[in-house]
């Protein structure tokens, strides 16, 4: 690495703007959620203030101090989210969904990497790129393409509904169901499976498969027992790739998942805009980074644990 | 080609179709001559004039485009710092503020900021959007940049140094030009990135300001009408536009997301 004369002052120009604006609008505005999970609500939503105005001098007073803490700081919020099961229910239920989402993205990539992975060089990139192309369009245009798909007028339920009434099952809704969520989040997350799987399965040994079928194992055999086991950690960063982002998504259940289709981001959501709880919605959210961070953190131990073992 | 391949390329085409049959379903629609997105009806521009006279869609996409262009301007610079300085530095804060926001759930940026923009008595509108967006697409760029450095031969910067260039002239006349396809496609990717931003965008514009993505999400709530079909295929055509752009100026940082 090239020697700069004065390291220091070289260093703080360079990274000292970036590291400044994400400070102000990253750092700063996350340890005010973090700090807001404490508090009560205001009485017109929003937060209950901490600084009134003097109306006589127009001064700002802090109306909290050492004696009255506890009358502005509470671990209500907390405490009212583990005692009401209905929050831990939707934290429980959108870790099924974001499950689930993973499970089919699974099923859908791995075919798919396999034989990119295996096909001739020249093509593997145009391949990679047609997975990543339909990702770059518009996310709402990805979840409105299904309200078209899977509303009552659409060829999907036309279809299935004209099979179901064969065996004499009336027609079935499919928009503003569970399905519908669980379809359209494997719909916007596929790609972010296919590249981490892709990019692992490519690295594979192919002797390794030949030398296990000249001694005699089956098809089945070399997948279980040899691509499987080598594909785990590109399985792992999907995984994370895919159930991290669908975990606090809102968007989606929003749109397509009707009344119980509805999920942690949804709740966030009614808290900050509909029921301007701030405090309870800051909870929510921490509690959301909270998994996050150590569902991410497991995954990277997992992975290192793997590699170590190799 | 053995049976088990067969089998491979019946599900990877499925797979396919299933990436893009939605996505063609709306482009087709768009020009069907019905209300209705069910039957095939006849051919017709007539959403795509709607679309060109509705006066909310044009100061939507104004507003869109506007963030767009302000967000990738300072991003890129603010990325471009961001990437030299990961690359070239042993930081600690640093990454984890560029990273961080990349990798948790949008929403939790979107209220935290919501917060943030209210409690300084900001007015929600175009100028706290363009702020939440710059923060978001910062690391993208150090991302791109900092990936296209890694690829960077040192020793044409220790040959320059050796040759007398003071580190200003070697940075300017060596990594300048060689990380700059980095920097292109980084300004590029923050352009997409904004323009397409739902979540974020949802909870700083507050009432002031409408951008594509949060026309297309009040219309959709309502009802599926044809002309979202029209904005959705023009959308998808930028989109396509800026890709081929990319690839010319950057082959690999199109991989980098």
């Amino acid at each position: 690495m090239s020697k700069v004369k004065s390291p220091s002052l070289a260093k703080w120009l360079i990274s000292g703007p970036p590291l400044l604006y994400l400070v102000i609008f990253f750092a700063v505005p996350t340890l005010i959620m973090i700090f807001s999970a404490f508090r009560f609500p205001g009485e017109y939503g929003g937060l209950m203030p901490l600084v009134d105005i003097n109306p006589d001098t127009g001064a700002r007073e802090l109306l909290i101090n050492w004696q009255n803490w506890h009358e502005f700081l509470t671990l209500e919020n907390f405490t009212r989210f583990f005692e009401d099961g209905v929050y831990v229910q939707l934290f429980i239920k959108s870790f099924w969904y974001a499950g689930l989402t993973t499970f089919f993205c699974i099923i859908l990539a791995y075919p798919l990497a396999w034989l990119i992975a295996r096909s001739p060089k020249k093509y593997r990139d145009l391949l990679v790129l047609l997975v990543i192309l339909p990702f770059w369009s518009n996310f709402l245009i990805r979840v409105y393409a299904w309200m078209i798909i899977l509303g009552p007028q659409g060829y999907f339920a036309m279809t299935v509904n004209s099979v179901l009434a064969w065996f004499g099952v009336g027609p079935q809704q499919f928009l503003f169901t569970h399905f519908a969520v669980i379809v359209v989040l494997v719909y916007v997350h596929l790609p972010f499976m296919v590249l981490p799987l892709y990019a692992n399965l490519e690295k594979h040994d192919m002797a390794l498969l030949d030398a296990a079928q000249d001694l005699g194992a089956s098809a089945w055999q070399r997948f279980w027992r040899i691509t499987w086991p080598l594909s785990l950690p590109g399985i792992w960063a999907g995984a994370a790739l895919v159930f991290i982002p669908a975990l606090g998504m809102f968007a989606v259940p929003d749109l397509v998942g009707g009344t119980d289709g509805i999920m942690v981001g949804n709740l966030i959501k009614q808290q900050f805009l509909d029921s301007r709880d701030w405090p309870f919605g800051s909870t929510l959210s921490i509690m959301l980074t909270a998994t996050v961070l150590l569902l991410a953190s497991l995954a990277t131990l997992i992975s290192r644990g793997r590699k170590k073992h190799d | 080609m053995t049976k088990q391949n067969k089998w491979l390329w019946l599900a990877a085409l499925f797979t396919y179709a299933f990436l893009y049959l939605p996505l063609i379903i709306v482009v087709m629609y768009s020009f069907n001559d019905s209300r209705l997105n069910a039957e095939w009806v006849g051919f017709t521009f007539k959403w795509y004039h709607i679309l060109f006279n509705d006066e909310q869609m044009l100061v939507a996409a104004r507003n869109s485009l506007l963030i767009g262009v302000v967000t990738s301007f300072f991003s890129t610079i603010f990325g471009t710092l961001a990437g030299v300085a990961m690359y070239k530095y042993n930081l600690r804060l640093l990454p984890v503020l560029v990273l961080t926001p990349i990798a948790i759930p949008e929403i939790l940026m979107g209220v935290s900021l919501l917060m943030f923009f209210v409690m300084l008595n900001m007015t929600l509108g175009l100028f706290s959007v363009t702020l939440a967006h710059i923060a978001f697409c910062i690391g993208f760029v150090a991302i791109v940049v900092r990936s296209r450095l890694q690829g960077m031969d040192e020793s044409l910067l220790e040959a320059a140094r050796d040759l007398g260039a003071t580190p200003i002239q070697a940075f300017r006349l060596i990594t300048m030009p060689l990380i700059m396809p980095g920097i292109i496609a980084g300004a590029l990717m923050a352009f997409t990135l904004s323009i397409d931003d739902f979540v974020i965008t949802f909870f700083t514009a507050g009432a002031g300001a409408s951008t594509l993505p949060l026309q297309i999400y009040s219309m959709i709530r309502i009802a599926v009408t044809p002309e979202v079909n029209a904005i959705s295929t023009l959308l998808m055509l930028l989109t396509l536009a800026l890709i081929l752009i990319a690839s010319k100026v950057a082959p690999s940082a199109l991989r980098a997301k």
